[in-house]
């Protein structure tokens, strides 16, 4: 189990190296395509002021847009006492504790530290599952916070949108400007490689960036449910949920594409084998309940 | 020989900051257990204080079980004058044996069972005991990491120095996997 847990950390860092530098070079190679060098800058200031405002804004803007509410310890006394318990096992701070009323069983984690972290689980959820049920899925959201997965998460959230926001940029400029006036100043064979850079980039960066980000949160899922299981020392707990969870058809109403990874289980309840199964953002539910049955 | 000079200086001041990285491990470390014991303490302390009214609500039903009240009282002031861990962990095993046998009686009792106020209290009492584990897991992973670097080489020479001593695990019995609850009829 040990070993599952670095070998992810160390997959998820190289991850986000690539994510960075492919960021950077797609700012480069655009600039160089504007002929104007400020462009470069100019999307690494908007880059980071987005950066700094999700990281202090995510919880409470995906909190409204689930329509959640606080839980109160006398309305949930068994989901207040399991995530009280296991912020003692995990030697962390009590989270949050939020409700969406929907009788699909989900649940996720969000906040931008330890001590600023929002646990939020279905009506359903509470309802569907046993004590040792609701503390596997509990602890795998408190891996989340823990792992500072939920800082992560939104970063590379932010990151894939500015992504894809340079690349719409790019389509823009060039249908309004046009490269063609550019083409006396730069050496024209330069030109026509740098475009076809470009148009190329500007095709790829949204699709690898969306690749990357499904990739990093299934390898997050692995992780969370590794260290969740040794949080309870119980993997069957979780095990059993995921399975309740597989059976349960319902798609959550408050769930969209941007909330979608933060969830325990996929809430738009759509995978397909294959060439799809890169887009998802968790791994097969089938596979998860396996790797834990086996610890 | 100025080469000499600056390669001992050099070898020195990464001892003195290898000294000091330890020493501030160990330091943070033995505090985490510190904090992790006062967290065991909050949630036994929070199952003693649930007792009285537990009893007083069962004894509103089954007021002649005196026996098992006897019990749960002893089982309480064992509790107060424990001294050590090897002592407060018998004492809380010796209650929460006589809180299992509590419950058994209330299923004898169907009214009690459909008491709001019970229900309440059990729920509290079994999320307590599922606190009390969790604390006592998070104490025992933290006791074994100190005492694992107070043993390793070369930490235990400076655990040595500054009197880093290894420390007990808090042994209970495992009562947080099952809910309290008894079936007189198998």
């Amino acid at each position: 189990m040990y070993e599952q847990i670095s070998s992810n950390i160390w997959r998820s860092r190289a991850l986000i190296l690539l994510f960075l530098v492919l960021f950077a070079g797609i700012g480069y190679v655009f600039a160089r395509i504007e002929g104007n060098i400020l462009m470069l800058p100019l999307a690494m200031g908007i880059a980071a002021l987005m950066t700094v405002g999700s990281y202090y804004y995510s919880d409470k803007i995906v909190l409204a847009s689930v329509r959640a509410r606080p839980a109160e310890h006398d309305e949930f006394p068994h989901y207040v006492n399991a995530v009280e318990g296991l912020a003692l096992a995990a030697g962390l701070p009590v989270p949050k504790t939020y409700v969406m009323d929907d009788s699909a069983p989900n649940a996720f984690a969000t906040g931008r530290d330890p001590e600023h972290a929002v646990i939020c689980v279905t009506t359903g959820l509470l309802e569907m599952m046993d004590r040792t049920e609701l503390e596997g899925v509990l602890a795998h959201e408190m891996s989340h916070i823990k792992n500072y997965d939920i800082r992560f998460m939104t970063l590379v959230a932010v990151l894939v949108g500015a992504i894809a926001l340079m690349a719409d940029w790019f389509w823009w400029s060039g249908r309004l400007g046009g490269f063609r006036s550019r083409d006396d100043r730069d050496s024209g064979q330069l030109g026509a490689i740098l475009f076809l850079i470009g148009v190329a980039l500007a095709i790829l960066a949204p699709i690898s960036a969306v690749l990357i980000q499904a990739a990093i949160s299934r390898r997050r899922e692995y992780l969370a449910d590794a260290s969740g299981a040794m949080m309870t020392r119980f993997p069957d707990g979780l095990a059993n949920a995921l399975e309740k969870i597989a059976a349960d058809q319902q798609p959550l109403e408050s769930a969209n594409k941007a909330t979608a990874h933060l969830f325990i289980s996929n809430p738009l309840r759509e995978h397909g084998g294959g060439l799809n199964s890169l887009f998802d953002t968790h791994p097969p539910i089938e596979d998860r309940i396996a790797r834990l049955r086996a610890m | 020989m100025v080469t000499a000079a600056w390669v001992i200086v050099g070898v020195v001041v990464l001892a003195i900051l290898f000294v000091i990285a330890k020493y501030n491990q160990l330091v943070s470390l033995r505090q985490r257990i510190e904090n992790a014991w006062s967290q065991i303490d909050v949630q036994l302390r929070r199952r003693y204080d649930l007792i009285p009214n537990l009893v007083e609500t069962v004894k509103g039903y089954a007021a002649h079980e005196k026996e098992v009240f006897e019990k749960v009282a002893e089982a309480r002031s064992a509790m107060m004058n424990a001294q050590g861990a090897a002592a407060q962990a018998e004492a809380q095993n010796q209650i929460t044996a006589a809180l299992k046998s509590l419950f058994a009686v209330a299923e004898a009792y169907p009214q009690l069972k459909a008491n709001e106020n019970f229900m309440m209290l059990q729920e509290e009492l079994s999320g307590t005991e599922g606190k009390i584990a969790y604390a006592r897991q998070f104490y025992n992973d933290q006791v074994m990491a100190f005492n694992t670097l107070i043993q390793s080489f070369p930490t235990n020479i400076l655990a040595g120095m500054f009197g880093f001593t290894q420390r007990e695990y808090f042994e209970m019995e495992d009562v947080a996997r099952e809910p309290i609850h008894v079936d007189f009829k198998q």
